[in-house]
């Protein structure tokens, strides 16, 4: 299953022409500033919005071809939606809202029951409430379970936690990720917040002033020189590893980098061997050394080569980008360091590796 | 008994007359308030005008085209008699026909704005979760549009309770048929009957002020239509 969208919006004052490729599975971000045109392509999707020339292909069926006159009308899409704010029916109570949807889909589709929906966002309590007095974060809980309640070939969300403060977003962060591992429906979610699309995405997609910049899976995309991603302070790679040790002495994990032995070992709770860790490496926690120089505290030594160098987004820092076996990642050096070490494409060197922020 | 038969005839039929007359402005207001929420036509300022009309229009203004356009000589009169109705000025139908055209602002408005004030997003929700328009329309917009219902419904029925002008230039005063409440009392006056006129317009009075303290009391102060 692909999803496959060409879309073409004219607006007065704003242009969107994007061609998206997601794959069928996992988790897409649209990833891009506010007015970039994400809101617009999900809305297309969705066919709540109509773009006047689109084709738009989901699991081998055509849900729009403007050259057909084809359009599909939102209603007939097997579609879930989760607006930014959770948008709840005040006039019906939680469990009215849930099953909204629930009720108009045949029975023989039916494929989540309520009760999985609930176990799956920990609402369960608040079924004989009304949405009005419920937090911002237990609406928007509500809102994606009512939308899963759908069973969706696709689940749309557009910036499900933007209207939440910090401590409500963690609070829904780790039901994403539940549906995100548990579930079999593609996600495509859009989010201006670099730190959601870490934890959650697979697949990223750069949006800018209506074009797309980039796309490709995460820890590839986050790691090209040419984006703007990699020049900031924050940039960094995100690894998705497999739990292959554990050394209840130290509490260390060891987690193999994807099809390589190359490993790295981050403080963290025992996890059954083969299960995936998705972890951080951040630029500036990276140096390079020439040697395996192994009398530091540092944990982390990997061997790398060298692919790539760049001019952070000030004169006195380089990116280095770096392929440990596979694996891309980046590196913050000086300016001066680099030119001591020498760096350049095709050199082996060590990447020592301050700190891995294990995500989820 | 201070009301005589006439009068309580008179009341009947002015009773009879707002429920018809609320009961098709409900039916007939609801598409079009719809449609002047919603649409980006460029009719709808036109539209939304005439709708308005009858709310500055002196009534016999009103009275007086209905009646050419109804009369034998009109173009909707002779249409009828074509169809062997006869004319519909001087009854009942006439009556209902005019109280609707005159009291339609007062349900097409907050109808309106109860459909604005809705917005968009309650729709679009209902779309992604399968509802067609028309499925829509009935389980979402109708339930949170309620209380505009109500004050339509309740506008609806006073206003066409107190029409005068209207009714006179097209019903006329035939007992039982087209003779309202207001008519009665202006006979009353004219005849003197000050007593009559009294009881029946203290029931006006108090009839009309339970309206509107129903309606200013269940919106919270605050009259859904204006």
């Amino acid at each position: 299953m692909t999803i496959e969208a060409r879309l073409q919006l004219d607006y007065p004052a704003f242009s969107l022409a994007v061609d998206l490729q997601l794959p069928g599975r996992g988790v897409s971000a649209l990833f891009g500033p506010s007015g970039s045109g994400k809101t617009s392509c999900l809305r297309c999707l969705a066919g709540l919005e109509k773009a006047g020339n689109a084709y738009i292909e989901v699991n081998g069926e055509v849900w729009q071809d403007s050259s057909r006159k084809l359009f599909v009308a939102p209603h007939k899409r097997p579609i879930g939606y989760v607006f930014q704010e959770a948008s709840l029916f005040e006039h019906l109570s939680v469990r009215g809202n849930l099953e909204f949807g629930w009720r108009r889909i045949p029975r023989n589709q039916r494929k989540v029951r309520l009760d999985q929906a609930c176990e799956l966002l920990g609402i369960g309590h608040l079924l004989d409430r009304q949405p009005l007095n419920l937090s911002g974060g237990e609406r928007q809980r509500v809102g994606i379970a009512r939308a899963l309640l759908t069973s969706p070939q696709l689940l749309l969300l557009d910036e499900p936690l933007a209207a939440l403060d910090s401590q409500r977003k963690s609070e829904i962060l780790p039901y994403l990720e539940r549906l995100h591992d548990e579930l079999e429906i593609p996600l495509v979610y859009i989010s201006h917040s670099q730190d959601e699309v870490a934890r959650l995405a697979d697949y990223l997609v750069l949006i800018e002033q209506g074009r797309v910049k980039a796309s490709g899976l995460i820890g590839e995309t986050l790691a090209r020189l040419d984006l703007p991603l990699a020049l900031g302070d924050d940039a960094g790679v995100i690894v998705e590893g497999r739990v292959c040790s554990f050394d209840p002495t130290y509490q260390l994990l060891g987690l193999k980098l994807p099809d390589s032995q190359l490993q790295v070992r981050v403080a963290h709770a025992q996890m059954a061997i083969g299960s995936r860790l998705r972890f951080k490496i951040q630029a500036r926690d990276v140096s390079l050394s020439l040697s395996a120089d192994s009398q530091s505290s540092i944990l982390n030594r990997l061997p790398v080569r060298v692919t790539g160098q760049r001019l952070a987004d000030n004169s006195a820092h380089v990116l280095v980008s770096l392929d440990a076996d596979g694996t891309p990642m980046l590196a913050r050096i000086t300016r001066y360091s680099c030119d001591q070490l020498g760096v350049h494409p095709g050199q082996a060197l060590w990447a020592q590796i301050k700190s891995v922020a294990v995500l989820a | 008994m201070p009301l005589s038969d006439p009068d309580l005839s008179a009341i009947w039929l002015t009773f009879k007359l707002a429920s018809l007359t609320t009961l098709i402005l409900l039916l007939v207001g609801t598409p079009i308030a719809w449609w002047l929420a919603r649409t980006r036509s460029r009719l709808r300022g036109p539209i939304g005008a005439v709708v308005a009309l009858p709310l500055v229009l002196p009534p016999t203004v009103i009275g007086f085209y209905l009646l050419l356009t109804l009369g034998p000589h009109g173009f909707i009169g002779q249409a009828t008699q074509a169809l062997g109705l006869g004319t519909v000025v001087f009854s009942f139908s006439g009556l209902v026909i005019g109280s609707v055209i005159y009291s339609m602002p007062f349900v097409v408005q907050p109808l309106q704005n109860a459909f604005a004030a809705i917005g968009n997003r309650p729709l679009e929700v209902a779309a992604t979760l399968r509802a067609s328009p028309w499925d829509s329309f009935f389980s979402v917009v109708l339930p949170q549009a309620r209380p505009g219902f109500i004050t339509a419904s309740i506008l609806g029925f006073a206003h066409t309770v107190g029409e005068f002008g209207v009714v006179l230039m097209i019903g006329g005063n035939i007992p039982d048929k087209t003779r309202v409440v207001s008519v009665q009392i202006y006979d009353h006056v004219e005849a003197m009957e000050y007593m009559q006129a009294h009881w029946l317009a203290g029931a006006m009075l108090v009839f009309s002020f339970l309206v509107l303290l129903a309606l200013y009391s269940n919106r919270q102060g605050k009259p859904g239509w204006s």
